[in-house]
Order: C-alpha cells, then structure tokens, then sequence
C-alpha cells in the first residue's frame, strides 16, 4: 500500500522540483531587487555581494522622489489607468453591444472596418496620432495620454464576443417589459456583460501602467510623465545608483501585483478569456 | 383596421397588438440607438486610428519639416532604408522574435501541460509565480534585469563567479546582448502563454486521457500524443500572438541597452529605429517608411504563419 502510494506520486514529485525551480526562476530577480533596494550603494556595489543587507537603507525609497517628480508620474499613471480604462469599458461595450444585437443599416461593414484597426501595429499610427495631439497643443498634457487609448478595437471585438455569447430570452423579456434598446443595453446587458467588463478592465489596466512608447513621445516635460517613462529617465540620468533605481521599480511594481495578489482568479481568467475569444 | 389595432396597443401591452406604426417606431429605435451606441468607437478609430495609417501612408511619400512644412520625395523614405544599419535592425528583430516564439512557446507549453496535472498541490502558487512578470510593466523588468546582467556587480556573474566560472558582460558585448535580451523576453512572456495554453489543455475531453491511461500510456507519452494535438489550435494562437509582439519590442531595450553602448548597434529593434528616426532625430517621413516596413513584415509572416498551420493545427 505505502509502496504503490509512493509510486503514484512519483510522477509529481519530478514536476514539482521543475515547477519550484521555475517558481525561483521567476521570484527570486524580484527577490534581489528588493534586497539591492535596501543597500547602501557601497554594499550594493562590493565583490563578493552579501546577500542580505548589513544595514537597512528605507531612505532609498524616499530618495526617488527628490531626484524626479515621482509623486507626480505616480499620479499622472494612476489617472491614465483609470480614465483610459473607464472610458474603453463605456465606448466598447456601447459599440459592442451594439454590433452584437441592434440591427442596423451597415451594421457588419462597419463592424469589419473596425476589426481592421486590430491588425495594424501602433507605429502605424502613431506618429499621426503624435500630430493630432502637437495640432491640438495637447503635449505634455493628461489628456494626451489618454485621448486616442479610450477607443479600442480589440475591448470592442472582446465585448462583442461576450453580448453574443449571452442568452438572449433576458432581452426579450425587457423588450416586451418596453424597454428601449438603451436601457436593454444598459440596465439588463452590461450586468450580465460584468465578467467580460472585468477581464477587459484588468487587461486595460495593465496595458496603461505598462505603456512606454506613447507616453515616452506626447509627454517629455518630467511633471507630466508616467512611471515607465520615469523610470527610464532616472535609469539614463542616475545609472550608478543602483538601490535607489531598485527602489523606483519596485515603487512602480508594488500596485498592480497587490491588486493581482488580491484578484488573482479574475486577472488568470480574464487573460484566459482574451486568448479564447480574441 | 389601424385605429383598431392602435387603440389596443394602447389599452395593453400584449405584443400582439403593436401596431404596424408602433413596430416601425421601435424599429427606427433600434436603428437610431444602433449608431448612437457605435459612434464613439467608431468615430474614435476613424480620427485615431484608421486615418492616421492613411496619413502614415502619406507622411512616408514625403519629408516632412521641422516646422509643419513638408514637400513630395516619393519612395526616396523607402530608398534609403537600404542600408547596413536597418538591414542590422531587421536581423536583431528577427532574432529577438525567433527565441521568444520557439524557445519561449515550447517552454510554456511544457509548464502548461504540468501545471494542467490533476490534484496537483501549489497550483496556485506556481502559476501566480509564473504571472507575475506579465503584470510588471516593462520598464521596471529592463531595470531589474539590466542590473542582474550586470559585468561587475550583477547577480549573475557573481553566482557563476561563486562556481568558479567566469562571468560575462551580458548586455555590453555585442556577439550575446541579443541573446541576453531575448532570454528576459522569454522570462517575461511564459506567464501570459502558460495562461492561454492551460485554458487550451483544460478543455481537452478527460475521456481521452481516461481511454490512453487505460492503454497504458505514461503522462510523457499522453502529453505528445493527445495534448499537443488537441492543443493545436490553440499553441497556433498563442505562435502567432508571441510573434506579432516580439517583432514590436522596445521597451526592453529601450531600458536595458543605452545607445552608448558598444552592443547597441546588434540589438537596436526596429521600433527602436521607427522612434529614433521619427522623435530624436525629426525625420518623421523616415520614420513611417520605416512603419510601413514592420507592417509589411508582421503581415506577411503572420501570413506565413496561417499558410503553415495547415499542415500541423489540427482542427
């Protein structure tokens, strides 16, 4: 009995030792970051390296922000996460509920010149973009940021997906109740749509905190940055000071993999679901 | 007939009595609410999106001034994209993008297909491991990693130095910068393909591992002969997903290779040259010839990409 339990773990035990060293893989550059984060520069710099700190130096997370205006980027991100995200989750399921239950004249050639805006790459159309916003006087602005990046065409083909996906009977029964396809849309539609607005919010998130090309163009004044900008500004000016670019990271880091330790089961299943259906 | 039906539409909400004019104005409801609903978004892909690629189209044709003006050249932008330093872009591109998608979607396959056992104990935790890097920005994981490859003071070296081996200057010597840098592509691009792959593996039938264990297959063998194929469409999404994002690379680089350094010229990406060209150097008609080249290339092996499928997706 004991030999034919062993036997049967067996098996897993040869995953889980590949599974752990990949899990180290993975962690422990992080691990390393936090412990250069808390050094001194003279220990973080000394050969052979101590592992663990001889002092602990927390006022490398507060130099950050007297050597660029890290509050600032910090601000400008968060706002751009938030408007972008509210605004992607508004106008695509708008447009995708739309495109997935109203009948209207031309509804599948606008829907297919949409979708074509999927296939281009960003360079294609940012330095147009880049124009618009110099045309406007936008640069250096928040509005820049976000202004093109609440319209999007893949939450739009994500939404559609979902509307399409749902029962339709609910509807039918609002319509007889004399609802309006608005209010179908949204008093009956976008509840029920919640596990596709979650999965889209957490993938726009996460594409707005990451985003470097864009805000690195419209925004080069240091006030008006975000934090991926920020960084590779203090990575170009302050090279040698490693601990305190450490801290930067992790400073810029820390939220979104708070909130995933938290939603963990949504964030998995919402890229899971973008991989399915987009 | 109207007035009759009319009149009982009014006095009940039985569908059966809407009249044909009441119809027709829930109809144009529809309608009317159709192009609202789109508009935004399709106004906003219009202005943001589908005509700026026309502009593109156009700004390539010509050289643009610094201050607004701009005059007609022609393929001239295109012309002098054929140059030694560009043809170095595109390889770097090509190479990055090669190790990201086949050593990269292999890898996370296998983890996958692991991570699939059943009652296997820390699954959450190995695949919350394995997601992290997908949810740091990018710009942080260049910083960290560009310190780790560190010559003198990195982690790595002082580990293989530990062992009694020598180190490397991993992102400052040109014959292995790119590699240094595709590695950290791969590192922070298992977790997104572990993710699609295992929703891949999840839906695959029990019933066809159940009829295998019964033939006596091993989990390596059910693994090459019923998961991957099973799989197929599946890894094919994830193939061309990978691709098309590594041919964009920029932040990495962009964070982990200054434009001083002795290797940049062997990892520079073409994203990096679109920027450089078009934002440090002004030359933006330049720049979208050089847009116009990536598009080209992300279409057409994506085009190649769905030509190969044939012959090993599965459908």
């Amino acid at each position: 009995m004991g030999a034919a339990m062993i036997r049967l773990r067996l098996p897993h035990c040869g995953i889980h030792v590949i599974l752990i060293a990949g899990s180290a893989v993975m962690l422990a550059p992080f691990a390393w970051q936090f412990l250069t984060s808390v050094k001194s520069l003279n220990e973080a710099t000394q050969v052979p390296p101590t592992l663990w700190p001889t002092q602990w130096i927390w006022t490398n997370y507060s130099d950050v922000f007297i050597h660029i205006p890290y509050a600032m980027m910090y601000l400008n991100t968060v706002l751009y996460a938030i408007i972008r995200t509210a605004g992607q989750l508004l106008f695509c399921s708008a447009a995708a509920y739309a495109f997935a239950r109203l009948r209207f004249p031309g509804r599948g050639l606008i829907f297919a010149v949409c979708l074509s805006a999927l296939m281009i790459p960003p360079e294609l159309f940012i330095l147009s973009q880049y124009q618009i916003m110099k045309g406007l006087g936008w640069l250096n602005t928040l509005q820049a940021l976000f202004t093109p990046t609440i319209f999007s065409a893949f939450g739009t083909f994500l939404l559609r997906q979902f509307f399409v996906s749902l029962p339709i009977d609910v509807e039918e029964a609002a319509r007889l109740d004399g609802c309006g396809p608005f209010q179908i849309y949204w008093r009956v539609m976008l509840p029920l749509a919640k596990p596709g607005l979650v999965a889209l919010g957490i993938l726009t998130v996460i594409a707005a905190w990451s985003d470097l090309l864009w805000p690195l163009i419209v925004n080069t004044q240091p006030q008006k940055m975000t934090l991926a900008v920020g960084l590779a500004t203090l990575q170009g000016e302050f090279t040698v000071n490693y601990p305190v670019i450490m801290a930067a990271a992790l400073i810029a880091t820390a939220p979104l993999v708070l909130v995933f330790l938290f939603m963990h089961r949504r964030v998995v299943e919402g890229i899971a679901m973008s991989g399915s259906k987009g | 007939m109207n007035t009759h039906s009319g009149l009982a539409a009014g006095r009940s909400r039985s569908p059966r009595s809407f009249s044909a004019r009441k119809v027709m104005s829930i109809r144009q409801g529809e309608i009317m609410w159709g192009y609202i609903l789109i508009a935004p978004t399709v106004i906003g892909l219009g202005v943001f999106y589908l005509w700026p690629v026309v502009q593109t189209l156009y700004i390539s044709m010509t050289k643009q001034g610094p201050f607004g003006g701009s005059s007609w050249v022609g393929i001239s932008n295109f012309e002098r994209l054929a140059t030694p330093e560009f043809g170095q872009s595109l390889l770097n591109t090509l190479g990055y993008t090669a190790i990201v998608v086949f050593l990269g979607v292999p890898v996370a396959t296998v983890l996958a297909a692991m991570l699939s056992t059943t009652k296997l104990r820390f699954r959450v935790f190995y695949r919350a491991a394995f997601f992290i890097p997908v949810i740091t920005l990018p710009a942080a994981i260049g910083v960290l990693w560009r310190w780790i490859y560190n010559t003198d003071y990195g982690i790595l070296n002082q580990i293989l130095r530990f062992f009694g081996l020598n180190g490397s200057s991993w992102i400052s010597d040109p014959n292995i910068a790119l590699y240094s840098i595709a590695m950290v592509g791969v590192w922070m691009t298992v977790g997104y393909n572990i993710v699609i792959i295992a929703a891949g593996i999840q839906e695959v039938p029990a019933w066809y591992h159940e009829a295998a264990m019964l033939d006596g297959a091993g989990a390596v063998r059910r693994f090459f002969s019923i998961t991957l194929s099973a799989i197929s469409p599946t890894l094919f999404f994830v193939t061309v997903l990978a691709m098309i994002k590594a041919l964009q690379v920029f932040d990495i680089v962009y964070l982990m290779v200054g434009d001083t350094s002795p290797a940049f010229d062997r990892v520079k990406p073409i994203v990096y040259y679109f920027y450089q060209s078009g934002f440090i150097e002004n030359d933006k008609g330049f720049a979208a010839a050089v847009a116009i080249v990536l598009f080209i290339l992300i279409a057409s092996l994506t085009g190649v990409q769905f030509w190969i499928q044939k012959k090993w997706v599965q459908r």
